[in-house]
């Protein structure tokens, strides 16, 4: 009846897993508990979880980053706490069966449900926007996109309490990964939240690829998008051309381990070495697809911050989009040490090396838009100040690591995590930061703590270096990756350098909790009235914040690649228009909520092997998919006498921010909030 | 200053001394006591010194502009400045050359020092067949006849070419003082050429995590003279226990680590039933081919 689901799945007698567990569902209660209290549950639902607005759903993908965010970070530092400790006779608090698990969460969630969520949600915010469009090509898509993403990150959470996690790492390398090695549900949890996470980032990447080549406001050509937007399209691009291949390995992975085939199975003519091509071939894309929206954030602050043009748009585009092109053909350099010919080793080596061509253009590009600028340190470009410079020291020990001689004395060691913690931290998280710092007041209509804000970058930023650069000298003291315990003195001081670091890290994610809550408490007062808090030069800051639900009462007509700032100059900018006319908006619906509900039901089932709860999951979720597909009430059109009194509102709004102090952004604006023209 | 600083002082800069010169064991990576090890030290050091060409400039230009161009200087202030033909041909071709340098550096040495090569010798290599288990490493010497877990000898001077494999899953082949690892998979063999410069004791270890043991899985690598070698071979045999089929069903079950264990002789072609037994749907029970 219920598969191989028993009560022993519930691992009672382990203090540490049911701790987590305490934890995890006292959090669940306080929020449950808050929103009953408050009696919000029918808001909550008809305004956020059945939104297809991709302003909410893009809050709604950060506020699972950041949750992601809190469940991989305990999972460092428990990591750091265990290294610090299991030395010799020492053997920490973690069993190794135990440890194996905290990594793989640790990589699996971070990379999946906190960086995939963080830039997705970044992308939802600011890609319409920027674009001059109402929403996404596909808004019920998006949603549906959403709560793939969040149930899977739900499988995740639930393994806790119910069962195991995979132990095979997140790359989940084969045979370890196949049934005689793995026989629990733990790599199955980790199979299907992938599988069915990755679907939703598929549906993403082709929505946002039609979104920004059919979508964008007459007048942007390509070369005139924002550098951001040319980042999403990149990414996009990317998911769309490698997330496929995730699938497909995942699947031959899941047919060997429900269906005895011998796909990666070493025995019976399987050959695991395919999986380790495949798992990179999606897996290098991947990597980009994280960092180049990071990339875009980056450009966008230190325009805005200089207040000054991009240095060498031109050459930025061309940066990035060769560095989507190259993504493809380096995967190999994540295992020179699996007996590729040294001719196919220096092949791939020189073809990764050459992405570092793209790449150090780009922080040059970076470093000459703040030359002769007119820097303004907020929390944004502090965050991107402390990237160009610690992102140059990963990409130092990566060229060293790309070059096979010096690979195969440091592959697999803590050298390995320190580089790639030393690309994806700067390269990627702080990125996100910045465009968490930088979108905050356009979504939500007032400012983050900049008080706060600088102090989470601050021990961010000195947490980072006090945790990583002990693992680069741990890698080339010759310890490898992945150790519950060792036996070797030498180690351990670094180690626990290490761990003083993490809890640096701690403290800098802390100081992000408090300036959420400090930044809520204050709003009334850091109320975002222009809509154009930072001075800036792209569509999104022409309007209010938060924007309107269908974002522009009349779509833009684009001259110029600082669109808004080109309006500002010419005295266009806030320009009442004549009429409006009735929007033609999609329509909320709670289909995409119920499939992920439906969804979360069927790789639960999946995983325990529980047949008629699969059957029944599945047959739930192809109904919603007919249901919506004869539902013909998706959109609707909102009255232009409605319109004309949102903006009304709007303009009163701009001319009392423009009229009286021009409270909140005085600090930072270089230049005086033009007059209405009415 | 009373004595108990000074002897401090005097203690700490003697720290500071050893981690300085004797560098060696410290840092394993960087005190090689073999020519692979050698060249894959001298690639780090180079590829590092080259990268610094482009580094350091952006290091200098961040803390540069960051200073100069901060709001409340007023310095120069050219908004719409965002072209220079110049400047974009020296970010594209400066980088460009460094990896052109880095190229050919990377295709000379990776060739040069392919663990596929033979290490060029008087000395004829000595053969041994590695193989991973979970979770310890089984050494066999095809041409002696014995075979050896979790302690590897060989003879300094001499090049030693390995053939490894694994009995279990992925796992990877390392001294790191001797340079380059290799992967261990199953159903397949791949090859890797060492030699040790010196005799000395040096650890190795797995790699390439592989489950529950694989902390563990490390061993002593002892480098000896060759007539230190010799020897040790003759005690080897000496001994009484063989690696019979018996034996090698025991050797199979999953241990952690694990003692070192001296086999005086070995059933020929264990190494590639090894690998062969993958090639059928049922991994093939361990008894000898009759």
């Amino acid at each position: 009846m219920l598969g191989n689901l028993t009560l022993a799945a519930i691992p009672y007698d382990n203090p540490i897993v049911m701790g987590a567990v305490a934890f995890t569902l006292i959090g669940g209660a306080v929020v449950v508990g808050g929103i009953t209290w408050l009696g919000k549950w029918g808001y909550l639902w008809s305004e956020w979880l059945t939104s297809v607005d991709h302003k909410r759903i893009g809050a709604m993908y950060i506020i699972l980053a950041l949750i992601a965010l809190l469940r991989g970070f305990s999972d460092a530092i428990m990591m750091r706490a265990q290294q610090a400790l299991a030395e010799g006779a020492a053997h920490g608090y973690l069993p190794p069966y135990h440890y194996d698990q905290v990594f793989t969460a640790h990589g699996t969630i971070m990379i999946f449900f906190m960086a995939m969520p963080f830039l997705v949600g970044l992308m939802n915010i600011a890609v319409p926007l920027q674009i001059g469009a109402r929403d996404v090509a596909f808004p019920f898509l998006n949603s549906v996109s959403l709560w793939l993403t969040a149930v899977s990150f739900g499988l995740v959470m639930l393994s806790l309490g119910v069962g195991d996690f995979s132990h095979a790492g997140w790359t989940g390398y084969p045979p370890l990964s196949e049934l005689r090695f793995s026989p629990g549900p733990g790599v199955d949890y980790w199979i299907w939240a992938i599988q069915l996470s990755g679907l939703g980032t598929l549906m993403t990447g082709i929505n946002f690829v039609v979104t920004i080549i059919r979508m964008r406001a007459p007048g942007m050509t390509l070369m005139r998008m924002p550098v951001f937007t040319w980042s999403a399209l990149c990414t996009s691009a990317l998911i769309v051309l490698a997330f496929p291949v995730l699938t497909v390995t995942l699947a031959m992975l899941t047919l060997d381990r429900y269906l005895g085939t011998h796909f990666f199975t070493a025995a019976g003519g399987g050959d695991l070495m395919m999986y380790v091509n495949m798992f990179w071939v999606w897996g290098h894309p991947e990597v980009y697809i994280l960092v180049l929206p990071a990339f875009g954030v980056f450009s966008e602050v230190v325009a805005t911050f200089s207040s000054k043009r991009l240095f060498g748009y031109t050459a930025m585009i061309y940066a990035t989009v060769s560095i989507t092109l190259l993504s493809f053909i380096v995967w190999m350099h994540h295992f020179f040490t699996m007996g590729a010919s040294a001719t196919v080793n220096s092949a791939f080596s020189i073809a990764t090396m050459v992405i570092g061509v793209p790449t150090g253009v780009k922080l040059f590009t970076w470093l000459f838009t703040m030359y002769r600028g007119r820097l303004r340190f907020t929390t944004p470009m502090l965050w991107t100040v402390g990237f160009i410079v610690t992102f140059t020291i990963g990409g130092m020990s990566g060229v060293v690591l790309a070059m096979p001689p010096a690979d195969f004395v440091l592959h697999n060691s803590e050298w390995l995590i320190a580089h790639f913690h030393n690309m994806l931290i700067p390269g990627a998280l702080f990125g996100y930061f910045a465009g968490y710092s930088y979108w905050f007041p356009k979504v939500f209509g007032f400012q983050l703590n900049e008080t706060w804000g600088k102090r989470a970058f601050w021990s961010w930023l000195v947490g980072f270096y006090v945790a990583f650069i002990p693992l680069y000298v741990l890698g080339l003291m010759g310890m490898p990756r992945r150790m519950w315990h060792y036996n070797n003195p030498s180690w351990q001081p670094w180690l626990i350098v290490a761990g003083f670091g993490a809890v640096l890290v701690l403290i800098g994610i802390l100081c992000q909790l408090i300036q959420l809550a400090v930044s809520i408490r204050d709003h009334a007062k850091t109320r975002d009235l222009s809509g154009d808090l930072w001075d800036g030069r792209t569509l999104e800051w022409s309007i209010a914040s938060p924007p309107p639900v269908y974002n522009f009462a009349r779509i833009p007509v684009v001259y110029d690649r600082d669109a808004f700032i080109d309006m500002k100059q010419t005295g266009t900018a806030y320009v009442r228009p004549d009429e409006y006319f009735d929007i033609h908006m999609p329509r909320n619906t709670g289909v995409g909520f119920i499939m992920g509900m439906c969804t979360f039901v069927f790789g639960f089932a999946m995983i325990w092997h529980i047949w008629w709860m699969a059957i029944v999951g599945a047959l739930a979720i192809g109904s919603c998919i007919i249901a919506r597909a004869w539902d013909d009430d998706v959109d609707y059109y909102i009255p232009a006498a409605e319109v004309a009194r949102t903006e009304a509102a709007r303009f009163r709004a701009l001319a009392s921010a423009a009229d009286a102090e021009r409270a909140v952004a005085d600090n930072f604006r270089m230049r005086p909030l033009p007059e209405l023209v009415d | 200053m009373n004595a108990r600083k000074l002897r401090y002082a005097a203690r700490a800069l003697s720290l500071c001394g050893i981690f300085v010169l004797s560098g060696c064991s410290y840092l394993p990576v960087l005190a090689p006591r073999g020519p692979i090890g050698v060249a894959d030290k001298a690639t780090i050091l180079t590829s590092i010194a080259l990268m610094l060409i482009v580094a350091i400039p952006v290091f200098v230009l961040t803390a540069f502009v960051v200073w100069r161009y901060r709001a409340s200087r007023k310095a120069t202030y050219t908004p719409d400045w965002s072209h220079s033909g110049r400047l974009e041909i020296v970010v594209w071709v400066v980088p460009a050359i460094i990896v052109v340098a880095l190229g050919g550096l990377v295709w000379s040495t990776t060739h040069r020092i392919s663990p596929y090569k033979a290490i060029a010798s008087t000395a004829k290599p000595l053969p041994i067949d590695v193989v991973a288990l979970d979770w310890r490493w089984l050494f066999i010497y095809p041409d002696q006849h014995i075979a050896s877990v979790n302690k590897l000898v060989i003879p300094a001077g001499v090049p030693v070419s390995f053939r490894i494999t694994s009995n279990t899953v992925m796992s990877s082949f390392f001294i790191p003082r001797l340079g380059s690892q290799i992967y261990a998979m199953p159903g397949m063999r791949t090859k890797l050429h060492l030699l040790a410069d010196a005799p000395g004791t040096y650890v190795g270890r797995n790699y390439q995590f592989s489950g529950a043991g694989y902390a563990s899985m490390h061993f002593q690598t002892i480098a000896t003279t060759p007539a230190d070698f010799a020897t040790w071979v003759q005690h080897m045999r000496d001994g009484h226990q063989a690696l019979d089929p018996a034996v090698w069903r025991q050797l199979e079950k999953p241990v952690r680590g694990g003692p070192v264990i001296s086999y005086s002789s070995v059933q020929p072609g264990l190494f590639d039933r090894i690998i062969n037994k993958f090639m059928t749907a049922k991994a093939m029970p361990a008894k000898p081919h009759a």
